[in-house]
């Protein structure tokens, strides 16, 4: 029993990180037509930014998380407005340029400060244990999950509420119409990117809170699921991204755990698959 | 967003509509020309709308009617000269192009189907941000002519029905204090009696903005449009008085290609007699 909770507090942690990567993917694709590669690159800034603040700059860890995500916020505005903007017209370039940001940031960082994996600072708050149900599960997968659930509710609102979210809720439906509504759409997608490298880069700086480290990798590596959750989710739908996220965290740890390592990688795979047969336009009916 | 309002010595949009000369066109296209993937799909159109009352674009399917209309708005690459009351136009972006003060109402109505009613008419709003361009929104104006808009705000958009979604659809152009209006084919798949109601509607708001519409149904264009231009193979092929286009017969066969009795043939208002066909009949090149 102790076991599955555990799995399960794992699970939703997990989950909750690839929903802090996949929320702003759908909504970038969703609004953009942008297959975002570089999305991956946005988590490692956020990483080692939320990293070098705390350990080489001996900044607290509750300072280093909010300078982790405002640099990661600066590198998908400058992204958005300096490289997919100008190839607005040209998709197929816009894809290739993300792509070459994807890779390009990793091994940047690994030039700076090399490939091994650096130890990430643990705040004596979030470094203990809670016990749920008779398991011993760490704080920090409780930290993972309240920040999803908080990113979840502030989009949703952001959405509903403000004349910003309508533009982006208009524009994921068609993106021309709102145009000639005498709307430039271009704002939006800067305040999309900058949302989505907000939640990308406090995904970094919680994830380096949940795998102990970084490594310049870890962005790139935690890209594909969240692309298959964005996919199961429906491309821009933020709701239907948090529930694939959720689902896919639990498929995975629970196949990891009572099959060999790595067919829970393999598993998720399998579910994106058949529900792509049975719902080809994801959880959400969203076309994708 | 800085306005780039050309500053007309008369207040409004709307009054200097109607109080311009008629020998000065409010919109003037020349020339225009669009090609899409190598394809050459307008040669050359050119197109004055009147300053008062509705203009009609006319010609068979596939004349290049709804690309026009497009490359008007700038949401197709176009060349050529677009000049609204004196400003050059086409070279803009789609939004500065209706931040110009033009309202569209396009083909297949662009209603956001996950949205309901209310925020549709509302991210139309130019408002009061960034310059009085837009004007406070018009509520009053558009619950008056469409009250169904007015009991439905709450609802989904894409549970309406065709004619209420075209209702949304020429709500949203007269939200704003616009210099034109284009509507494109706004009586397209609506059942008779919605489309004397649409035609109802667009003859009100021609009393004060001017209307490019687009449309097949030649008893409405006859009811409403004073001047009309026909396309054909994507260049202008006609400009000229509507009334004395469709009393000619045998020219409006050649340029619509409508038959010689119905509907050219019917009463004063043949749109709002079910008796009488709305959708013209069309020879196919």
């Amino acid at each position: 029993m102790d076991t599955v909770v555990l799995l399960f507090c794992t699970g939703l942690g997990l989950g909750a990180l690839y929903f802090l990567v996949a929320s702003g993917l759908s909504l970038i694709f969703g609004l953009m037509d942008v297959l975002n590669f570089a999305h991956g690159a946005l988590l490692s800034i956020g990483a080692y930014a939320t990293w070098w603040a705390g350990a080489e700059a001996g900044l607290s860890f509750w300072l280093a998380v909010p300078f982790g995500t405002l640099v990661g916020t600066v590198a998908a505005v400058l992204l958005e407005l300096f490289l997919i903007r100008p190839l607005y017209s040209r998709p197929r370039d816009q894809i290739l340029a993300t792509v070459g940001v994807g890779l390009a940031v990793p091994a940047l960082l690994m030039g700076i400060w090399g490939a091994d994996a650096r130890p990430f600072p643990q705040p004596a708050l979030l470094s203990g244990t809670w016990h749920v149900f008779g398991a011993t599960v760490p704080v920090n997968r409780f930290v993972l999950v309240a920040a999803a659930v908080l990113l979840l509710l502030t989009l949703r609102l952001f959405l509903a509420r403000t004349r910003y979210g309508l533009i982006v809720r208009a524009g994921v439906e068609d993106r021309a119409m709102v145009t000639a509504l005498g709307i430039d759409v271009r704002r939006a997608f800067t305040l999309v990117f900058a949302i989505g490298g907000a939640a990308a880069a406090l995904g970094g700086a919680l994830g380096g809170l949940y795998f102990g480290s970084v490594n310049p990798g870890q962005g790139t590596g935690l890209l594909i699921f969240a692309f298959v959750v964005v996919v199961m989710g429906g491309m821009g739908s933020v709701t239907g991204a948090a529930a694939a996220s959720v689902g896919v965290g639990l498929v995975q740890q629970f196949a990891n755990y009572y099959t060999g390592a790595g067919l829970g990688d393999l598993s998720v795979v399998v579910l994106l698959a058949v529900l792509l047969l049975v719902r080809p336009r994801g959880l959400t009916g969203r076309l994708a | 967003m800085t306005s780039s309002l050309p500053s007309s010595p008369s207040s409004t949009p709307r009054a200097a509509a109607s109080t311009s000369s008629a020998l000065e066109p409010l919109l003037s296209v020349r020339d225009l020309r669009v090609v899409i993937d190598g394809l050459h799909i307008l040669h050359g159109v050119d197109l004055d709308v009147a300053p008062a009352g509705v203009t009609a674009l006319l010609g068979r399917n596939g004349a290049g009617k709804t690309t026009t209309v497009k490359a008007v708005m700038g949401l197709v690459p176009r060349t050529g000269s677009v000049r609204l009351a004196g400003a050059e136009l086409s070279s803009l972006p789609t939004h500065l192009v209706v931040r110009h003060g033009i309202g569209y109402a396009p083909e297949d109505r662009g209603i956001f189907a996950g949205l309901t009613v209310a925020e549709n008419l509302r991210l139309a709003e130019r408002g009061a941000r960034g310059g009085e361009e837009g004007g406070e929104p018009d509520y009053a104006l558009v619950h008056e002519l469409f009250p169904e808009l007015k009991q439905r705000a709450g609802q989904l958009a894409g549970t309406l029905s065709g004619g209420q979604q075209q209702m949304v659809a020429i709500g949203r152009t007269l939200l704003n204090r616009n210099r034109l209006i284009i509507a494109d084919e706004p009586t397209k798949g609506l059942a008779p009696k919605i489309v004397s109601e649409v035609a109802e509607v667009l003859a009100r708001a021609a009393e004060a903005v001017p209307v490019l519409l687009v449309e097949q149904n030649l008893a409405l264009v006859r009811r409403l449009a004073g001047t009309c231009a026909v396309l054909a193979d994507g260049r202008t092929a006609h400009r000229g008085d509507t009334a004395e286009l469709l009393a000619d017969e045998e020219a409006a066969r050649r340029l619509l290609g409508v038959g010689s009795r119905h509907p050219l043939a019917g009463g004063p208002r043949p749109a709002a007699s079910p008796a009488t066909p709305v959708v013209t009949t069309e020879v196919k090149p």
